[in-house]
């Protein structure tokens, strides 16, 4: 018996363990719309910066968010960007509407990590061009503070946000070319796993059982007066971070910003200096 | 009297959440773990069929700076012919000779394109055009999208593959799924995408 019971609590403890299947890179609290915890940025650009990007939160839903880092651990700036995005959930969810200005000045790498929903209107190209124009020529001086200003302005520019503060030239977005047609005729139709007619009965004949499992566990906590526990919290919780949609964005100052639940996959661009 | 009537609702109660709790003693989640697959997959397709889209454009305008450069260009839209040729059958993900012969394929483009931006170094005029530019970056960031869909593919497969082999997820299989089948994931290391330098 007592061998069954180590049994059930291995297999417990192996279940909860498994979704870690995946090493992840470690990253910082998202404390603000601006993280800096590289140090780099001056109060007054942090101040500055999150008011623009709240502003522009309030006006079109959008995230946009600064990090600098104090280190990408080992992993490409593009590896780490897309995860960390994921991780803080920026971007509201189902939109993906957010986007990440990365800093990594230990490895001399800046990133634009574009949410799936704003790809289209901050293309990859238009990131290289606000990296390499905006950005770049900045860092190269050691200025951090405008540099970063100066790719924030021209990012909010391009989403269509109108930055209060005026002051670097906006990027000339190099038009698109062409549009990535959607895949047409490759996709196979893989079979789906349907369950059997038999299966399909033998679940209608657990049922009985079930019921009177229920019944007794049922009958059991009314004895113990304990309150049924949240027995359903271990379905997959898919890659929401924030929990509720927190996209609305009334937070006036900058206390309590969470990322709404938005995914990322890769898109923006890179560069160093 | 009213006692009967309470006791007859906690018997309803009883069996609607012995209803709704069917779904979560995991009956319900090879299909689901089925399906994840199933997106991450389409997003591989999606983002190698991407990449394919943006070839004829590249060649194009790598055309009309380096003409000389024949082999590279011919090999580029030939290994893309190839991959975009290949009839995937419905059961690729569980064949592994298809599997295998679709990752090569996409590989051997990925090998050309290294060959065609590696040689392009060599044409100042064509890395200073707008259009090779644009090309450019949109190219890095589908590579890179690739990547990031590949990395959920796989992750997709370790976990339905694993939910399929282990001992409560192999039972609901073997008992309701029987044609659930372990899912074939990649093997060729992503296209490093450091371009061999250039000597003059």
């Amino acid at each position: 018996m007592r061998a069954r019971c180590a049994c059930l609590l291995l297999s417990v403890v192996a279940m909860l363990a498994s979704p870690a299947l995946a090493a992840e890179p470690k990253f910082p609290v998202l404390s603000g719309r601006v993280v800096d915890d590289a140090n780099i940025l001056n109060p007054s650009t942090t101040m500055e910066l999150r008011g623009m990007l709240a502003d522009h939160e309030r006006a079109t839903g959008e995230q946009v968010v600064v990090v600098t880092l104090d280190s990408l651990q080992g992993y490409s700036i593009e590896t780490y960007g897309y995860q960390l995005g994921r991780h803080w959930g920026i971007g509201q969810k189902g939109k993906n509407n957010g986007a990440i200005l990365i800093v990594a000045p230990k490895e001399r790498k800046v990133r634009i990590e574009v949410g799936y929903g704003l790809e289209g209107t901050l293309t990859d190209a238009i990131s290289r061009v606000i990296i390499e124009r905006n950005i770049v020529p900045y860092f190269r001086t050691g200025d951090f503070n405008t540099g970063v200003r100066a790719g924030v302005i021209s990012i909010l520019r391009v989403l269509g946000g109108n930055p209060t503060a005026t002051a670097e030239p906006p990027a000339s977005p190099v038009t698109r070319q062409f549009n990535p047609a959607a895949s047409v005729g490759v996709q196979p139709k893989p079979t789906p796993v349907y369950m059997s007619r038999r299966a399909e009965w033998t679940i209608l004949m657990l049922y009985p059982a079930m019921v009177i499992f229920w019944g007794l566990l049922f009958f059991l906590f009314q004895r113990s007066g304990g309150r049924s526990g949240n027995w359903n919290d271990g379905s997959s919780g898919g890659s929401s971070f924030g929990g509720s949609s927190s996209g609305g964005g009334s937070s006036g100052g900058d206390g309590g910003f969470s990322g709404g639940g938005g995914s990322f996959g890769g898109g923006g661009a890179s560069g160093s200096w | 009297m009213p006692l009967r009537y309470f006791r007859a609702l906690t018997y309803l109660t009883m069996v609607a959440v012995s209803l709704a709790s069917l779904p979560g003693c995991g009956v319900n989640k090879i299909p689901t773990l089925d399906e994840q697959v199933k997106a991450a997959w389409s997003e591989v397709l999606n983002q190698y069929q991407r990449r394919a889209d943006l070839i004829p454009n590249l060649v194009e305008t790598v055309k009309g700076y380096a003409h000389q450069e024949q082999q590279v260009l011919t090999q580029v839209t030939e290994a893309r012919a190839k991959a975009t040729q290949m009839q995937l059958p419905a059961d690729i993900l569980s064949n592994p000779q298809a599997f295998h012969q679709f990752e090569q394929n996409q590989a051997a483009i990925g090998g050309a394109l290294g060959r065609l931006l590696a040689v392009s170094e060599a044409y100042p005029a064509l890395k200073s055009d707008q259009n090779f530019l644009a090309l450019q970056s949109q190219l890095e960031g589908t590579e890179n999208r690739i990547a990031v869909a590949r990395r959920d593919y796989i992750i997709a497969v370790q976990s339905y593959n694993t939910e399929l082999r282990t001992i409560p997820g192999r039972w609901v299989a073997s008992m309701l799924y029987p044609d659930a089948k372990v899912k074939e994931t990649f093997t060729i290391a992503e296209q490093t995408k450091q371009v061999p330098q250039v000597k003059f």
